[in-house]
This record gives C-alpha cells, structure tokens and sequence, in this order.
C-alpha cells in the first residue's frame, strides 16, 4: 500500500456514496425534475470523484491525465445534458410536482 | 423539422465541447491499428459532433457547415480513398488490400508500408462513415424534404 493508494480510497468512496446516494433519489424521488435533480448532481460529482481517485492510483503517467481529461468533459457535459432534458420536459408542459397535486391526485383515485 | 434552441447554455458548451470531441475523434483513427478504435469508431464520433452542431444551431447553419451535397461527395471521398488503396496494391501486383507490396512505392520497409497503408484505408473509411452519419441525421431531421441544394442544382442546370 504506497501513499497514492491510500490517497485514492477517500475519493473513490466519496464516489460509491454519491452513486449511491444519486440511485436511491432516482428510485424514491417523486416526479420527473426531482429525479433529474438527484441524479444529475449525484452522479456529476460520483463520476468526478471517481476518477480522480482513479487517476491519483494510477500515478503520475498518461492515462492519468487522459482520465483527467474525461473528468473535465463529464464535469462540462454531464450538467448541459441535465439542464437540455430538464428544460425540453419543461417546454413540453410537464408540471412540477406539489404536495396540493398530490393531493388532488389522491382525491381522484 | 428540428427546431433551433435559443438557449445560451447549451449553444455555448455546445461550441466549447464540439473542437475536443473531433480532436478526440481524430486521435480514434489515428491509434485504430494499435488500440481499441478505428476507422469507423473515430468517424461516428467524429459524425456525432456535427449532429450535435445540427441539433443546437439549427438547420439553417449546419447546412452552411455541411451541406447535404457536400456530405454525399465527402462520404464517395473517403470510399475513394479506402478503394484507391485497395487497388493500388493490386495495381503493384498483389492482393486486394495487402499493403505490404506498397513498400516500394512508398520507399520504406514492408512493416512500415502496411502500418501506413492500414492507417490511409481507416482515414478513408473515417471520411466516408462521419459524412454518411451526417447525411442520414440530416435526412432524418428535414422529415424526407428535399433539401434546397438539390433544387438549387437542377435550376441550374436548366
């Protein structure tokens, strides 16, 4: 275990928990946005942490910096797509979710 | 008929993302003989960054980027290319595609003529699969109008 290992497992757990995290809000958030919400900066910051701590293990080389530079790109990309897909279910006229549209939901039924 | 966004976040990203995404497409077909890529690989990639100008700036600017005229001549390019080396190796004398004959055109050793060789047919096949991407993208989002070119050329011809 040199100091580059141990260095990588703090990011790469951060990164396991913002995965997981993310996954549980997609599952048990309650409409569209909230889950868009959830798993876009979940899994943004996952995927960012991820690989650092990916990169740091592999040392000073140039895959590192080749997974470095995917880092960047999803850190650009990923939060684009998120707010492209949030405003294109906006425009398409899906509301978002109130506790009153529950409400009126469950008087329905 | 796709329609323009007018949205300044995805339109600037969208330009800041596009240079690296062909560059990367580019390093694809480069490194296709000796890793994980190729020809077609880098050409999807390289194709999926014009469709991503297509969908944010519209069709109006793509077409000045890449019109449809010029995504058929570039796609019949890079088939020209993939063929061309084909052939001239059996002009050389040998198999379709064994480049190891173009060592003498080339004045280099046969490793080297078929690393060279292989890296021209996946250049072409690059070409040929980002304009046929492109092409059938376009044909998609127009909804089978005829594009303006088409007309243009046959008044012409007139």
């Amino acid at each position: 275990m040199s100091v580059l290992h141990l260095t990588s497992i703090p990011f790469l757990l951060g990164g396991f928990f913002f995965f997981f995290t993310a996954t549980v809000g997609l599952l048990r958030f309650p409409d569209f946005f909230c889950r868009l919400h959830a798993t876009g900066k979940g899994d943004t910051l996952a995927v960012l942490l991820s690989l650092i701590g990916l990169s740091i293990y592999e040392g000073f080389s140039f895959t590192s910096l080749k997974i470095l530079f995917i880092a960047v790109f999803m850190f650009l990309a990923q939060p684009t797509s998120t707010h492209a897909i949030s405003r294109a279910a906006m425009r398409c006229g899906l509301e978002p979710w109130t506790k009153k549209m529950e409400k009126k939901n469950d008087s329905n039924l | 008929m796709t329609r323009v966004t007018d949205d300044i976040i995805i339109r600037a990203v969208a330009r800041v993302i596009m240079p690296f995404i062909q560059i990367y497409a580019l390093y694809v077909i480069m490194h296709g003989h000796h890793s994980p890529g190729g020809g077609f690989q880098g050409g999807v990639i390289l194709g999926a960054s014009f469709i991503l100008y297509l969908i944010t700036h519209g069709l109006e600017d793509a077409k000045k980027r890449m019109s449809e005229l010029k995504a058929g001549l570039f796609s019949s390019f890079g088939l020209l290319i993939y063929s061309g080396i084909g052939l001239l190796c059996l002009i050389m004398g040998s198999n379709y595609l064994d480049y190891g004959r173009l060592s003498t055109l080339l004045k280099v050793i046969p490793a080297q003529a078929r690393s060279l060789g292989i890296l021209g047919v996946e250049i072409g096949v690059g070409i040929a699969v980002m304009a046929v991407m492109f092409s059938i993208f376009f044909d998609i989002s127009t909804g089978g109008v005829v594009p303006e070119d088409e007309q243009e050329l046959e008044t012409g011809d007139e």
